[in-house]
């Protein structure tokens, strides 16, 4: 068995009084690609958010590579939780790279400047080497001719590729796509899924939110679905796409029957 | 009625205008210049999390933007002496007047613009790894200042006009020569129409720069 890049234990997540995330136990190994799914409202985007934490836990502890993140703090009461240190929290995110549903690219920024920004800002990289490793990630998405195109000028799906590009020059050990096509037109959704089947092809540890049933099926290793804060069902994608056992998920699968494997 | 216009006594009188002009421009750039300054300090005092930063520039904006330019102006020049024990030349004097007044309008328009951006530059920023000093000053700020170059000249056009209240400090700027002028040539009429002009010029050219200079930031869109 391969190692555990990533892995939470007992993750909750409240906002005020509603609780999303209710002890989510999740281990990814190096090499996996899980695809979640769920119904709307049901915590996929929070569970992604909470992995780089753009949210922070309410409970609960994420480890990256075995090492838990933040420092336990002791409060007089007795209660455990832990504190995280934005400087700990940017080292995390350097290492979980995350996509967008809205791809947010950097409007004053063209194509190569978006990707070579984090190598520069963040990691320091001479200009030269960091945009050597920013082209190669281009051409990975197909999008070495585009280099000083701003966004504006891009399609979405070209947009959500200089987006790929730009989190995967970083060389982080898992990659996180919160529903990366949802947002585009029907035709342009081919394209973006192309570059992250190639991203798969290349070993790349993954976890992808998705309404894409048939993409999920064919390129993820494993399957969850999320419902009421919990995981409700999970297993290969055969498991549970085409032999889910519990009726909620026969349902949910039910409402997605436009899907071919 | 007909009145004879006639220029020449105050065409005559050109070094002493010219020298006003240098002094309200050494005012408006000074002002400016310090007013950004503090102005950003106080934007990003007012976007704080911590109250005890965001409530300190809040009372600054609202005292600033509810007393007249001149009471400033009299209050550096006369009132510094005596409580301070700080005496400020009239150059001085007025620089900070209008300084700490327009840091309190361009706080305002600097945080307008930082909140005009949506939460997502912020993550996409943070999710690199940015720290959010260095999220505001690569994506934030850059796309901000586009948007608040039209608020921006709005105050700054107001900030050069206003400047002409150092006369009452008898700073040698535009407005207090002209006075000087018509006191020597006794043509208010011609003075003051020249004067107008000066500052429409001024103004005129101060624009087109600054539509120059927006045209070139927003090339992206
Ligand atoms: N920042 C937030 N503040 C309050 N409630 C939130 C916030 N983010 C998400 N929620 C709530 O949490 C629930 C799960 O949201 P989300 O994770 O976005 O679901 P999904 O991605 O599965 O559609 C929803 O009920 C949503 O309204
Ligand atoms: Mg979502």
């Amino acid at each position: 068995m391969a190692d555990i890049v990533l892995e939470t234990r007992g993750l909750c997540k409240r906002f005020g009084p509603i609780e999303v995330l209710r002890g989510i136990d999740l281990q990814v190994r190096a090499g996996e690609r899980i695809a979640i799914i769920g119904g709307s409202g049901s915590g996929k985007s929070t569970l992604l958010r909470c992995l780089n934490f753009m949210e922070t836990p309410s409970e609960g502890e994420v480890l990256l590579d075995g090492v838990p993140i933040g420092a336990p703090r002791r409060h007089r009461d007795g209660r455990v939780t832990t504190a995280y240190s934005p400087a700990a929290l940017c080292r995390v995110r350097q290492r979980v790279g995350m996509v967008f549903q809205q791809f947010n690219l950097f409007p004053h920024m063209t194509v190569i400047e978006n990707v070579m920004e984090g190598l520069r800002t963040v990691k320091r990289l001479p200009r030269a080497e960091a945009r050597g490793k920013a082209l190669a990630q281009l051409h990975r998405v197909g999008l070495a001719e585009k280099l000083d195109a701003y966004p504006a000028r891009l399609s979405g799906g070209q947009q959500q590729r200089v987006a790929i590009a730009r989190a995967l020059a970083m060389e982080p050990e898992v990659m996180l796509f919160d529903e990366p096509t949802s947002s585009l037109d029907p035709e342009l959704v081919g394209e973006v899924l192309r570059s992250i089947r190639t991203l798969a092809e290349d070993g790349t540890t993954m976890l992808l939110v998705t309404h894409e049933l048939g993409f999920a099926f064919h390129v993820a290793t494993r399957v969850i679905f999320l419902a009421d804060g919990v995981f409700h069902e999970t297993g290969t994608p055969d498991a549970v796409l085409r032999h889910p056992q519990r009726e909620r998920t026969r349902a949910f699968l039910a409402s997605h029957a436009e899907f071919t494997f | 009625m007909r009145y004879d216009w006639d220029f020449g006594a105050v065409l005559a009188q050109a070094p002493l205008l010219l020298d006003g002009l240098i002094g309200t421009l050494r005012i408006a750039a000074a002002a400016i210049g310090l007013g950004v300054a503090l102005g950003l300090v106080l934007a990003l005092m007012r976007l704080s999390p911590r109250w005890l930063l965001r409530w300190p520039a809040a009372a600054f904006v609202e005292f600033y933007r509810n007393t007249p330019a001149i009471v400033h102006f009299f209050w550096f020049y006369f009132a510094m002496p005596v409580v301070l024990d700080v005496s400020l030349d009239a150059f001085l004097a007025a620089t900070l007047a209008l300084a700490t007044q327009s840091a309190a309008f361009y706080a305002e328009v600097f945080r307008g613009g930082i909140r005009s951006l949506g939460p997502g530059q912020w993550e996409a920023g943070r999710a690199l790894g940015m720290t959010d000093g260095q999220a505001m000053r690569r994506i934030i700020l850059p796309q901000a200042m586009t948007r608040m170059v039209a608020p921006f000249l709005e105050r700054s056009f107001e900030l050069l006009k206003t400047t002409s209240l150092a006369s009452t400090l008898a700073y040698g700027e535009l407005l207090f020569r002209a006075t000087q002028v018509n006191s020597a040539t006794f043509r208010p009429l011609e003075t003051y129409t020249v004067l107008a002009g000066m500052y429409v010029l001024l103004l005129f050219l101060f624009s087109s720069a600054a539509g120059f200079a927006e045209r070139r930031m927003t090339a992206f869109r």
